[in-house]
């Protein structure tokens, strides 16, 4: 007898045969991913790869030409506006330059999506936000500012507390430590564990950072040419026996990844 | 590929080059038609979406208000001084010119059906396009580049509904007040060249202003003021919205979203002016 599928054999996320090209472009070719709800799982791969474009896909934020997007089992390509909503309610997400809005104030940025997406009272929004920008080591003073006056380390962090504030079910990291210090890049990365372990939270990040990586995954995937060549679990990472993940983590110029200089 | 071509007869040759020219030229042809077509149906496409936001919840009333007194209450000064100076010109241009003929006592109805049939309209309109939609492209634009954009919708909030839909209603209802400002400001403006640099009598002046003045005079320049906000508006939007990344991009979005608004109220004007007067 076959057991029953119960709630954690479902991936939280999971893509299949996902493909997405831009004219003669094929960026996606049937790429296939699953991560078990809990999870961190980081995408690593070279750029133009199509790692940014398979998570604007997870988002909904480009459509692919084929493939499916299953969230706890069930199909969100195609769905109605109001079931997109409710994905969408599961999502946090860290963009690679934050994406703060420059017209509001931090507490506003952290509080957006309290107060427009789920229709929560201005005054107790703005107390959840307060309460995220102190987890993310902020000052509370820093609350009242605008994002151009903060420095690049200090907006991912407002847009570390804003990804989280929501207590969002899956969070999408993209390249959350590009363009900073080494130092505060590890504080970003602990910062980034603390909060996904802290919710119990899914994770997918993309990034070509390996410290990283090493630091914030549970599981690897590296993506090539549009599709996953391997896939493991991190302390399986250096010996991996792939000659793509080889030469990624090891940064060679020689190796079956070729990069065309125009 | 030499060598076919001097085994080929020499005769070929010249028929060979039109042909080719013919079907270049034919092919560039219809790619620009194409590529025409397909643009009109991605405008279409965003203006359908933009109207089918601004009437649907949720509602972003602080965008509203925001887009209202950016829109209307900060392009008060440049729409009214340009008022201003396009009535006292038309008074005096109109003067003398009209004296020619002896017919200086039509000035007080040409400055009033020329100020609030078309020049307050279209100016005010080109002023706002100057002004608010390269400022709606160029925000817009950044927004879009710097992936804020891609954050509201990660936030779940529409776009649509937050960015585009405020921005048109605001633009759509505050233009004719607008005008409607200018026009009493132009017609002061040639008011003042009539009365103080030309020597006419304040009576005469605002009773042949009033009995030339009509209601559909002032409607329609309103109507047409409404139309032109919602270009305005709708223009720098798109524009803005598909803005290509960097500051190039950016830039070009804002540059055509101003062009493209501009020529499209001239468009508009006429189409309008026909169906009001024709």
């Amino acid at each position: 007898m076959t057991p029953k599928n119960t709630d954690t054999d479902i991936p939280k996320l999971e893509l299949k045969g996902l493909k997405k090209s831009f004219g003669n472009k094929h960026i996606l070719r049937g790429l296939d991913l699953s991560i078990p709800k809990g999870k961190s799982l980081v995408i690593i791969g070279g750029s133009g790869t199509g790692k940014s474009v398979m998570l604007k896909c997870i988002l909904g934020l480009i459509h692919p030409d084929e493939g499916s997007i299953l969230i706890d089992g069930k199909e969100t390509i195609g769905t109605s506006a109001k079931e997109r909503d409710i994905f969408m309610h599961k999502f946090g997400m860290l963009f690679q330059g934050a994406a703060l809005f420059d017209s509001l104030k931090v507490w506003e940025n952290v509080a957006f999506g309290l107060i427009h997406g789920r229709n929560i009272d201005r005054k107790k929004a703005r107390e959840i936000a307060q309460e995220k920008i102190k987890a993310v080591g902020l000052r509370a003073e820093v609350a009242d500012l605008y994002p151009a006056e903060l420095s690049g380390g200090m907006q991912k962090r407002v847009g570390l507390a804003r990804a989280v504030a929501a207590s969002p079910e899956i969070i999408f990291f993209d390249e959350p430590t590009t363009g900073l210090d080494p130092i505060m890049a590890d504080v970003i990365n602990d910062l980034i564990v603390d909060s996904v372990k802290g919710l119990g939270a899914t994770a997918l990040s993309i990034t070509h950072d390996m410290a990283s990586a090493r630091k914030i995954a549970d599981h690897i995937a590296m993506l090539h040419e549009g599709k996953i060549v391997w896939h493991g679990p991190i302390d399986k990472l250096d010996n991996s026996g792939n000659e793509y993940v080889e030469q990624f983590i090891h940064g060679r110029a020689d190796g079956p990844i070729t990069r065309r200089v125009a | 590929m030499s060598s076919t071509s001097i085994s080929k007869p020499k005769s070929d040759k010249p028929q060979n080059a039109i042909v080719e020219t013919a079907l270049e030229t034919c092919e560039a042809t219809g790619r620009t038609i194409l590529s025409f077509f397909a643009l009109v149906g991605r405008i279409a496409n965003f203006i359908g979406k933009s109207i089918y936001h601004c009437f649907t919840p949720p509602f972003f009333p602080s965008q509203l208000g925001r887009q209202i007194l950016n829109i209307g209450y900060y392009s008060l000064p440049v729409v009214g001084m340009t008022a201003l100076f396009t009535g006292m010109v038309l008074a005096l241009q109109s003067y003398t010119g009209f004296t020619r003929f002896n017919a200086e006592g039509a000035i007080a109805g040409v400055v009033a059906l020329s100020v609030t049939r078309e020049l307050a309209p279209v100016l005010a309109g080109l002023m706002v396009a100057g002004r608010v939609g390269a400022s709606i492209a160029a925000e817009i634009g950044t927004m879009r580049v710097t992936e804020q954009i891609d954050a509201l919708t990660t936030l779940s909030v529409n776009p649509f509904k937050y960015l585009v839909a405020p921005r048109i209603l605001a633009g759509t209802l505050m233009l004719p007040i607008l005008v409607l400002i200018a026009d009493i400001i132009g017609i002061y403006g040639g008011y003042v060249v009539a009365i103080y640099s030309l020597d006419f009598s304040v009576g005469s002046y605002i009773t042949q202003t009033w009995d030339t003045i009509q209601p559909i005079d002032v409607i329609s320049g309103l109507i047409k003021a409404g139309v032109f906000g919602f270009i305005v508006t709708i223009m720098g939007c798109y524009h803005g919205y598909n803005s290509a990344r960097g500051a190039q991009g950016v830039g070009a979005a804002t540059t055509n979203a101003v062009v493209s608004s501009s020529i499209l109220i001239l468009i508009f004007n006429y189409l309008l002016t026909q169906v009001f007067f024709s």
